[in-house]
Formats: structure tokens, C-alpha cells, sequence
């Protein structure tokens, strides 16, 4: 593994946000996290992040424990494309890039890194001038997966990447997602509600459920049982009286 | 949203044909805000004479400088900070004690320190001075965001209110500072109204080119970042903390400059200089003028000094009730700014 929690807890006072939960990503692999609301699924990556307060266990990269503040984890090759996409609406599609490695001070490397995303993005090469405010919700989700490319990541978090977005932006965003991990050899750990679309792509499968890890395996493993829908309908008896929200 | 300014040939077609030129800048109100105050301030000025002119754009250089130093702040990080005139406090004191010469023994308040030095050498101080006391406050204040940052900005400005007037022995408190010295080159002494507005002119010119490089630069553009998301700036690998930290200093030297050049023009500072008051106006030409926009500032401040200013000269208001009357325009200017144009004159972003 990679990137890796290994018995992980996240509390917010009182309440259990992720319990001694355990996974990971491998080189090269698309690991799916899915599980319903309020589960721990986008808590799951703000552990790696450091945006939540991990209580026990400890996030490994590369074997290590990773201790870096949340604005140092970029600059350690892993780069983390928010929920609700959150791109800079004041700024132009190509400021907004930049912004992803602006903290290298190397213009070259920058412009070089924006050749390549622009190339990997049509349409952000087409609205390159445009402020990100006049984009749809689907480009702007291309912008801020581009904009998290520009970090050159070893690892690219992505959190509910087609939240909000149409069924046919959906298709294409799955599409750009699995094209990245596939052309480029980016490792995706990818925290998602649509799951019939990203057990498409995935190469490994976590289902999570009241902060807990119930199920992990192959995307196969995940449709050849039943767990998901006893996860969705309330059936497994997981953490019974604690609340995950 | 931005606009990209039309091309010279578009110009020059436009200036050739006036009624296609007024038919497609009848909606465009920043155009219409920036030739009413324009020609507002000409026109005043050539009714009022040189004498006036030339003592309204001191006025006008000094707010300027603050309003473009605190724009800095509140417009392109997202900082409502309404405590900025302490550190203009801090910049005049400084320049006050350093080169005032008056001799206090005398005097009910007993001595402070003199130090008699040029102007030219208190200015840097006064900025470093004005510069290290915002580094204290923003390290304290760096925890705190929106409108908590408000409450703690106000308390800065209530306690160096309060210090300037009860630390006696170095301010002389409400007595003031008297004969404050003149900028000096030589023999040469800046001591008319049109050298002094020169000098203010040429800081302001300084200060506004600092922001400009500033705003346009790669460091600008991750405070634009902060301001619209402090999380993902973080997430991007920008320590918001330390860049906020940073332009809050920077815009405090600026203030401390503008200090710096107001106390030196007045040649007497007292507490009442540096009143909360002073802070709401100069938060409400930033407003006034628009957010996260250098020349919104310095239209602001040029909107500002021409109403102060101007009232003093309307025939049915009588002089004792000028200042108040001011405040009081100046308010309900701003309800009507936040009701019909939240983004300023200028600017690109409501508050």
C-alpha cells in the first residue's frame, strides 16, 4: 500500500466519525470508498488530509507514518480534489491551475504542467480565459480535478467527485477519472456515493458503515454479495446508538 | 465578474461616434462613478483655487494610502479589519517622538523623550514600528476569522486608542505632540502646502505600486485563494496563516507610512486623530470605493475627501453642524451602496 489508515479513528467530541478503521491504496491502483450517508466516507480522507482529528491509529505513506500539516501533504505528492468541487470563482480557469503548484517557484515546471493538463482537459483549454464563476458544474468539476493533477500527485484524493452533477456528466467525469488513473499511472482513492459507476472503474472496493469498515475486496466481491444492500437498507448491525454524521 | 477594456481601435471608433459611445456606457456604472468624481474634484478645485487644491490632495494622498493599504486586507484577503487606524497611530507617534524637538519639561505632562531626528530617518521606524506591532496582534489574531476577526480588530483599535492617550509619558496623552518635524533634504525644507502634498503624492505613488506588484503577483494570487477558500488554499500547499500574517503586515507599514506623512503635515498629533471613528470612515471608503481593487481605493478616498470637504461649502448647513452632517451623508451613502451596489463603485466582490 501506498497510502494506507491502519486502525484510524476520528472523533468530533461525542460523536464516531470513523472507528479503528483499516485501508488503503496500492501503486498505481483506483481504490473506491462508498458506504451511505454519514457513513465516514469523505472523514476517511480528511484523515490523510489532516482536516480531521484522528484519535487513534495512524495514516501511513510509503510505510511511513505521515505527520505532515495539511498544507505540507501536497508538496509530499498527494493532492486532494474537495467535495462540491470549490474552484476559485473570482479566478480565471488557468489561474485557478497554476494555483495547484504555484508554491514550486519553477515557472518552467509550471508552464509545463499546464501544457499537460490543458492537453488532458479539452474544455479547459477551450475556457482557458474564462472565469471559473461562468463554468457549468461539470467543467468546474474538470477544473478542480485538473487543477489537482497540477500538483503532480503520486496520489490524487478524490472526494464524491459527481455530487450534484447531471447523469451525463456523471458518465464523463467517471470517464476523465478512470482516463487519469490509466494514462497517467496517478494512484485515485476515491470516496464516492454513485456506485454503480465507480465499482466500473475501481480496482479495489471499501464499503463503509457508521464509521466502520464492513466490507473490502475487488469491485467483483462487492457485487457477488449482498453487503450493499444491507448497508444501504439499514440492515447490518453495525455500531448500533452511534452517530456518524 | 471581470470585463476586458475595449481595444484602442474600439476607442477611437467610439470617439467618433459619441451617441454609440453614451448608448453602450449608459448601463455602465463604474464608467459613469469614474468621470462624476473625476469631474467633481476638477471642477471643485477650480472653484475653491490652488491654494485649496493643493491642501485637499494631502488629504486625499494620506486616505488614500490607507484605504489602498487596507483594501490589501479586507478586499483581496478577506480580512474585515476595522482596527487599521492604530497602526496610522502607531506611524505618527512614531515620526511625532522621533522628531519633535519641543522641550515638554515645561509643561504639565513632565518630559518625554526627545530624539530630534529628520523626518527621513523617523519615516522607516515609523513603518518598521508600525510593522512589528502588527506582527504581534496578527500572530494573536491568526486564530480567528470572519466576524470574530471583526470584534478582536475593533478591540486593536479601542486599546491603541487607549494607549496613545494614557501612556503620557511617551504619547504626553491628550496634550498631543507639538512641532513635528517637516520633511528635509538639506537645506531644503518641505514647508509649503504644495511641497507637502508632493511628498504625500510621491509616498502614496510608492504605496500604491507595492500593492500593485503585490496584487499581481503569484503572492497575490494565493491571498485571492485564501479569501475565497482558506481550506483549499491549505490543501494546495499554502500556509494561510503565514500569508495572512504577512499582507497584514504590510498593509499596517503602509498605514504607519501614511502616519508617518500626517503627523508630519499637521505637525501636531493628539489621540483624537485615531479614533474608531477614523476606522469606520476608512473601512467605508474601502466599500465606498469597492473591494480587491487599487484604483476602487483611491476613488473611494477621492469620493470621501471631496463630500468632507465639499459640505463645508453648502450654503444651508451651518459650520458647526459640517462634521456631524458628514457622518451622517457619509451613512446613509453606504445604505444605499449596500442596497443597490454591493460591490462598491468599483469593485468585484459584495462584502
Amino acid at each position: 500500500m501506498i497510502l494506507e489508515l491502519r486502525e484510524v479513528s476520528v472523533h468530533f467530541g461525542a460523536v464516531v466519525a470513523l472507528e479503528r478503521v483499516t485501508l488503503g491504496v496500492g501503486r498505481g491502483e483506483l481504490a473506491a470508498v462508498m458506504g451511505p450517508n454519514g457513513a465516514g466516507k469523505s472523514t476517511v480522507l480528511k484523515a490523510i488530509m489532516g482536516l480531521a482529528p484522528v484519535v487513534g491509529g495512524q495514516v501511513f505513506w510509503r510505510g511511513t507514518p505521515l505527520v505532515a500539516a495539511t498544507h505540507d501533504i501536497v508538496k509530499q505528492g498527494i493532492s486532494f480534489v474537495p467535495q462540491g468541487r470549490r474552484v476559485f470563482t473570482h479566478l480565471s480557469v488557468i489561474e485557478n491551475l497554476e494555483l495547484g503548484c504555484l508554491y514550486l517557484n519553477d515557472r518552467a515546471e509550471q508552464a509545463r504542467r499546464l501544457e499537460s493538463v490543458l492537453e488532458l482537459f479539452p474544455i479547459l483549454y477551450e475556457k482557458r480565459r474564462d472565469m471559473a464563476s461562468q463554468m457549468s458544474g461539470g467543467q468546474q468539476q474538470m477544473l478542480a480535478l485538473g487543477r489537482g493533477l497540477m500538483a503532480n500527485p503520486e496520489v490524487l484524493l478524490l472526494d464524491e467527485p459527481t455530487l450534484g452533477l447531471a447523469p451525463i456528466v456523471v458518465k464523463e467525469v467517471f470517464e476523465k477519472v478512470h482516463e487519469i488513473n490509466e494514462r497517467l499511472r496517478t494512484t485515485i482513492f476515491v470516496v464516492e456515493h454513485n456506485i454503480k459507476g465507480v465499482l466500473d472503474i475501481a480496482s479495489r472496493a471499501y464499503i463503509l458503515d457508521k464509521g466502520r469498515l464492513v466490507h473490502s475486496g475487488t469491485p467483483q466481491s462487492v457485487q457477488d454479495t449482498s453487503i450493499l444492500t444491507d448497508v444501504f437498507l439499514g440492515r447490518l448491525n453495525v455500531g448500533e446508538g452511534e452517530d456518524t454524521d | 465578474m471581470l470585463t476586458r477594456p475595449p481595444s484602442w481601435q474600439r476607442l477611437s471608433e467610439l470617439a467618433r461616434n459619441p451617441l454609440q459611445a453614451f448608448a453602450l456606457s449608459r448601463n455602465n456604472v463604474e464608467l459613469w462613478a469614474n468621470l462624476l468624481i473625476i469631474t467633481f474634484a476638477v471642477v471643485f478645485m477650480l472653484w475653491k483655487g490652488a491654494t485649496f487644491a493643493v491642501t485637499l490632495g494631502t488629504v486625499f494622498a494620506i486616505w488614500a494610502m490607507l484605504s489602498v493599504s487596507l483594501n490589501l486586507v479586507v478586499g483581496f484577503t478577506g480580512l474585515l479589519s476595522i482596527g487599521h487606524i492604530g497602526f496610522f497611530g502607531v506611524g505618527a507617534y512614531t515620526v511625532a517622538i522621533l522628531t519633535s524637538t519641543t522641550a515638554y519639561e515645561n509643561l504639565r505632562t513632565g518630559a518625554i523623550p526627545t530624539f530630534g531626528w529628520p523626518f527621513f530617518a523617523a519615516l522607516p521606524v515609523a513603518a518598521i514600528a508600525a510593522g512589528l506591532v502588527a506582527l504581534l496582534v496578527g500572530i494573536a489574531f491568526n486564530r480567528f476569522r470572519d466576524d470574530i476577526y471583526v470584534l478582536v480588530s475593533f478591540g486593536f483599535a479601542i486599546i491603541s486608542f487607549n494607549v496613545f492617550l494614557n501612556l503620557r509619558g511617551i504619547t504626553r496623552g491628550a496634550f498631543g505632540i507639538h512641532d513635528v518635524a517637516r520633511p528635509q533634504i538639506g537645506s531644503w525644507v518641505f514647508d509649503t502646502e504644495l511641497e507637502l502634498m508632493l511628498m504625500a503624492m510621491a509616498l502614496m505613488v510608492i504605496v500604491v505600486g507595492i500593492s500593485w506588484f503585490i496584487v499581481s503577483s503569484s503572492f497575490g494570487r494565493v491571498l485571492t485563494a485564501i479569501r475565497e477558500d482558506e481550506q483549499v488554499a491549505e490543501v494546495f500547499g499554502y500556509h494561510a496563516s503565514h500569508y495572512k500574517l504577512a499582507v497584514w503586515v504590510i498593509s499596517a507599514m503602509m498605514a504607519g507610512v501614511a502616519g508617518g506623512m500626517f503627523s508630519s503635515w499637521t505637525t501636531f498629533i493628539d489621540p483624537n486623530s485615531f479614533i474608531l471613528l477614523e476606522s469606520v470612515l476608512l473601512v467605508s471608503i474601502v466599500i465606498l470605493g469597492g473591494l480587491a481593487t487599487i484604483w476602487g481605493s483611491l476613488l473611494g478616498a477621492l469620493a470621501f475627501v471631496l463630500l468632507e470637504e465639499g459640505m463645508r461649502f453648502l450654503p444651508f448647513l451651518p459650520q458647526e453642524y459640517v462634521g456631524q452632517a458628514r457622518q451622517v451623508v457619509l451613512g446613509i451613502l453606504l445604505v444605499l451602496l449596500m442596497v443597490f451596489r454591493p460591490q462598491g463603485l468599483v469593485g468585484r466582490y459584495k462584502l
